[in-house]
């Protein structure tokens, strides 16, 4: 089966509605084959963008190509687009497998029941070619979508939260299954979701959105290794960020000097390397120890942060996620692995250690707080 | 205990008691258009004076009475058609689409439902006549129009609401124009609809008096017959052709749901 996808770019693309801006100057190179994800907040503008992919909506500025095509002012049918919808949208008038040769029928491709009879075997629901919608289970009309989507071979598909409304398990075996197909038919995929597990375990590349703009874009340990705002730093995954001023630089090391301490922190690792800065570390690289005694694994090249005191304990079994005081700093989350069965209590007076190579540092403006999801 | 059994004894039977005799009070004028309709009448069918097949046999007996009754068959044809086609177009620029005046436009929509249809009536009489539209068959018929639309526009309305609009983004997605999108997937699911629409504009067309008594000059309908002879004796061939429109009623009913059924065995059967 011959590879379909093409690359997506996106230029400059702004989408306003009245007053509101829904996507912000937002420019973007997706290559042909990739599993891509937009994660972002519900609002951020990710699905727009979709559906400007889509054509089902048009930018009020900017362009949009496929491959080297500029499809811009082209409508949703003529674009070799397909989506699955959140809802599914599957016909309810339709049989399952007059639903997954709709497109092909349109296209007048002339194998099209047969096509779409292989689609159905991809997905595995051959079996329930002849049903309706209605009949079939969520699982199994999200896979229907799938098929729908998948069976036109198009240059670009796009997922529109589409694990959504599945439960857990069933969505952990379609995120896997997805995968697969998608390795299996060489489309370039765009994922859009809020939930960034989802998006780490499933894409290639990430783009993390808010407020209509792109935070950051790249592979998902990259992301999460060394986010660039305190967005990223705190909607993926969980952040410790705390203000620092830059009190020395050698080039490749500037020395942090924060609430009576120091530390290091890479220059190559900073967004900013100068005056006050926003210095980050992600909870399970910083090791608490009882006051006074330093992990066994610390040496040259770690920083002490002393006179934290355990505020709580969070017991989840692998790990226990503790929030730890620190006079002048406010409160640090540490996960520890439960590699022994005796932990810290609430209290207890702790200093905290970490790698100097872990910190990351990001502009002294951030707003420490962005990209917290409200519970 | 005997309190409990006592007050399940009573739901037992009011259900179906009640239910038994709102049907009897349904039905019981169609019940005696019937039996009238094989009643051997003299000059009025109000009393009965004995069984015959006679007026089932020469239904047009009663000069003026087929004619009438294909004279209401046919501007109820045309108007449901035509206050169909159109009212399904309103409806959906009703109900899709967000514009100037669209509030105004909807109110204007109910109106006829809401005047008098004597006014309405009368009105229409002085407008057709300060026109200087000759009365007949097509000032009736556009005087049905008019009213059925409202009807119509109110049943598919309803119906285009309970559509997810995403249907049709799936559609354009799946490479359908606008139109294909339309016919592939918005119409077929608007059928129910707009067989609903028809029917009743059907009903109310065929059914009414007042308009077409006012707008038809020497052009008569059913309803207007039956006027007219009443003051003389309503034939009995009369309750031939309403029975006979309730029978074909019933039967068309009947049909569908035979129809119905048989498919949903057909699809078990291929699942």
């Amino acid at each position: 089966m011959a590879a379909s996808g093409k690359d997506l770019v996106l230029e400059g693309i702004t989408k306003r509605f009245g007053d509101y801006t829904a996507v912000d100057d937002l420019s973007l190179h997706v290559p042909a084959g990739r599993f891509f994800a937009l994660l972002g907040p519900s609002g951020c503008g990710k699905s727009t963008t979709l559906r400007m992919i889509a054509g089902l909506e048009h930018p009020t500025s900017g362009r949009v190509y496929i491959g080297d095509e500029d499809v811009t002012a082209t409508k949703a049918h003529q674009r070799e687009v397909n989506t699955v919808f959140q809802s599914y949208a599957l016909f309810p008038h339709l049989s399952i497998l007059e639903n997954v040769a709709f497109g092909l029928k349109r296209k007048k491709v002339p194998d099209a029941v047969e096509q779409a009879k292989a689609a159905l075997e991809l997905v595995e629901l051959a079996h329930l070619a002849q049903r309706k919608p209605a009949q079939l289970s969520g699982g199994q009309q999200q896979r229907v979508a799938l098929a729908r989507a998948v069976v036109n071979r198009p240059h670009v598909l796009l997922l529109d939260e589409p694990l959504g409304a599945l439960d857990m398990k069933l969505r952990r075996q379609m995120q896997t299954e997805l995968k697969t197909i998608q390795d299996e038919v060489g489309v370039t995929f765009i994922h859009v979701t809020h939930d960034q597990e989802e998006a780490m375990t499933m894409a290639d590349t990430v783009a993390v959105m808010n407020a209509g703009r792109i935070e950051q874009i790249g592979p998902p340990d990259e992301l999460y290794d060394l986010p660039a705002t305190a967005f990223v730093a705190n909607f993926l995954g969980k952040s410790n960020l705390f203000e620092a001023t830059v009190t020395e630089s050698n080039g490749d090391w500037l020395s942090l000097s924060f609430a009576g301490t120091t530390t290091g922190l890479a220059a190559s690792r900073a967004v900013q390397t100068t005056g006050t800065i926003v210095a980050g570390i992600r909870p399970e690289k910083i090791i608490a120890a009882p006051a006074g005694q330093p992990p066994a694994s610390a040496g040259s090249g770690w920083a002490k942060v002393p006179g934290g005191r355990v505020t709580s304990v969070s017991y989840t079994g692998v790990s226990t996620e503790y929030e730890i005081a620190v006079q002048g700093l406010g409160e640090f989350t540490v996960f520890a692995q439960n590699l022994h069965s005796t932990g810290f209590t609430e209290g207890d007076q702790v200093d905290l250690w970490w790698e100097e190579s872990n910190l990351f540092g990001l502009a002294g403006d951030a707003d420490t707080e962005a990209g917290i999801e409200e519970v | 205990m005997k309190q409990l059994a006592h007050r399940i004894d009573i739901s037992r039977w009011f259900v179906p008691v009640v239910a038994g005799l709102s049907f009897f009070y349904l039905l019981v004028p169609i019940v005696y258009i019937l039996i009238y309709s094989f009643n051997d009448s003299g000059r009025t069918n109000l009393t009965w004076r004995g069984f015959t097949l006679s007026n089932w046999q020469n239904p047009c007996r009663p000069a003026g009475l087929c004619d009438a009754f294909i004279n209401s068959l046919q501007v109820a044809l045309i108007a449901t058609v035509v206050a169909t086609v159109l009212g399904t177009m309103i409806a959906f620029g009703l109900e899709r689409f967000r514009f100037k005046f669209a509030g105004s436009a909807n109110l204007l929509v109910f109106l006829p439902l809401t005047a008098p249809e004597v006014v309405l009536g009368a009105s229409l009489l002085s407008q057709f006549l300060n026109l200087g539209v000759q009365l007949g068959m097509t000032t009736t018929v556009l005087s049905h129009i008019m009213f059925c639309i409202s009807f119509v526009v109110v049943t598919i309305r309803a119906r285009i609401a309970t559509l997810d609009p995403k249907l049709e983004e799936a559609a354009a997605d799946l490479y359908a124009s606008a139109s294909t999108a339309f016919w592939k997937v918005t119409f077929p699911l608007l059928i129910p609809g707009i067989a609903a629409a028809a029917l009743l504009s059907f009903a109310i067309s065929f059914d009414d008096f007042i308009v077409a008594n006012f707008n038809s000059g020497s052009y008569t309908t059913l309803p207007q017959f039956m006027y007219v002879a009443a003051r003389r004796g309503i034939p009995a061939e009369a309750n031939v052709i309403g029975s006979f429109m309730f029978l074909l009623a019933v039967s068309l009913v009947v049909a569908v749901q035979v129809w119905r059924y048989w498919r949903r065995r057909s699809l078990e059967r291929a699942v």
